[in-house]
């Protein structure tokens, strides 16, 4: 068989789902869901309209939290064909061990990696740096991209690029980058950070923060190079659907699932 | 019934879930007594080439999984083992394909690990790839590869250099993407091998 080659890695689509004790908490708008608080199922539609990946963040504050998201992570993989990525409240390789003997194809590490940088390294190790991808949730403080914490909350002393190139160099095999000045705008991608440190690393980058509409989604392609775009309520309120979002992207030249 | 080859490395929880959705029955192979016992053998693997070659090592099935008769498919690192050697701690490997894995060279424009849907097209008629369209994505997630063969390659992907996405050799099959995180296409991959 011969066929012209038209190689090119997708550009990745990934809803993200905010979880609380094993339940979505972010409201959801689609109209053949029997249980909107489902993640499975959520997921599961989500799978079904083209999604590339899925990133179950799990906010569950009780002691029960790593119960409650080993049982979450095995329901989705039993379920869900397509790879997914954890994050929230991972501290330690126990609770990485226990999310990747439950099928959790990768985890997504914050505050834990910044208080403690070694994490990286022990995680990668352990795990391959594949299994590791670090979110960095990032604020400008008088001028500066500063990495903070809890949601946006906390200014760390770390610069973002510095620190983005720290995880890297520690074993971080793809970097989730959450500008906390878009998210929740709409107003786009925060394109020319998402340029700037996808242009220094060489690991895939996922862009965060700010998506409102498909052409953001152009945008951050076209302007930035980066591998994915993150969004959640545009996508749970059904703002915009994944098949109309890809086909747009692919009538622009960018390579799509 | 497929036998999986239970040697340690890395987490199958999401290839044994996706056999039951597709109602394809398996069990483990633990010892070399149990191989009897199946038809097909798929041989897992996630993370560190050279370290699970040694936990493969360990199991004391090496000889018998070299002189296996039946269908068998490596996923991935366990793909990576049927070949000579790899990059990845400088590992001697089973040797059943007479070809190497080598790490990606980085950039900017391949960032590596080579993470997320790429196209397959298959080079050679077999039913593993049985009502797949050449071109179709699948999920990889690696950071070393196995060299292109003209004799050895059944599926060719195309990341700063043309790889082999898959390997074929008499009984041995190899693919480097996920077939259980694949999607649709990965399902009927999965549906393909069990069927050989």
């Amino acid at each position: 068989m011969t066929v012209a080659y038209q190689p090119m890695l997708a550009k990745r689509i990934i809803p993200c789902l905010d979880v609380k004790d094993g339940r979505t908490v972010k409201g959801v708008n689609f109209v053949d869901l029997r249980d909107a608080g489902d993640p499975v199922e959520l997921a599961w539609n989500y799978s079904r309209q083209g999604a590339d990946e899925l990133v179950f963040l799990d906010i569950t504050a009780t002691h029960e939290r790593r119960k409650t998201m080993v049982e979450l992570v095995k329901s989705v993989a039993r379920q869900i064909n397509i790879p997914f990525t954890i994050g929230g409240g991972i501290n330690e390789i126990a609770d990485a061990d226990a999310l990747l003997n439950a099928g959790a194809d990768k985890i997504s590490i914050n505050s834990a990696a910044v208080r403690n940088p070694a994490l990286i390294d022990e995680l990668a190790k352990a795990f391959g740096v594949q299994f590791v991808v670090i979110a960095v949730d990032t604020r400008l403080n008088d001028g500066i991209n500063t990495v903070h914490l809890n949601g946006g909350r906390i200014p760390t002393e770390k610069e973002t690029l510095s620190w983005i190139l720290e995880a890297e160099s520690r074993g971080a095999g793809e970097i989730l980058l959450t500008s906390m000045d878009h998210d929740g705008t709409k107003g786009g991608f925060d394109n020319l950070l998402l340029k700037k440190v996808n242009d220094a690393v060489n690991i895939p980058v996922i862009a965060s923060g700010g998506a409102g509409s498909v052409q953001h989604f152009v945008d951050v392609f076209e302007q930035t190079n980066v591998d994915a775009a993150l969004a959640a309520s545009v996508f749970h309120y059904g703002e915009i659907l994944i098949p109309d979002l890809k086909a747009i992207l692919r009538d622009r030249n960018i390579e799509i699932r | 019934m497929i036998g999986i080859i239970r040697y340690g490395a890395g987490n199958i929880f999401s290839l044994t879930a996706a056999l039951e959705r597709l109602g394809i029955a398996y069990g483990m192979v633990n010892t070399e007594a149990d191989l009897e016992q199946y038809d097909r053998y798929i041989i897992p693997g996630v993370g560190h080439a050279g370290a699970a070659m040694n936990k493969l090592q360990h199991t004391g099935l090496v000889p018998a999984i070299k002189a296996l008769k039946k269908p068998t498919l490596g996923i991935c690192v366990g793909m990576q083992l049927l070949t000579s050697y790899s990059e990845e701690g400088n590992s001697n490997l089973l040797d059943i394909f007479p070809i190497k894995t080598l790490k990606f060279a980085a950039s900017t424009d391949h960032k590596v690990p080579h993470t997320g849907w790429n196209r397959v097209y298959p080079e050679k008629e077999n039913p593993l790839f049985k009502n797949i369209p050449a071109g179709s994505h699948f999920y990889f997630v690696h950071s070393y590869f196995i060299e292109y063969n003209n004799v050895h390659t059944l599926a060719a992907t195309d990341y700063s250099i043309k790889f082999s996405a898959s390997i074929w050799q008499d009984n041995f099959y190899g693919v480097q993407f996920h077939p259980e995180k694949s999607g649709l296409v990965g399902e009927t991959l999965l549906t393909n091998f069990s069927k050989l």
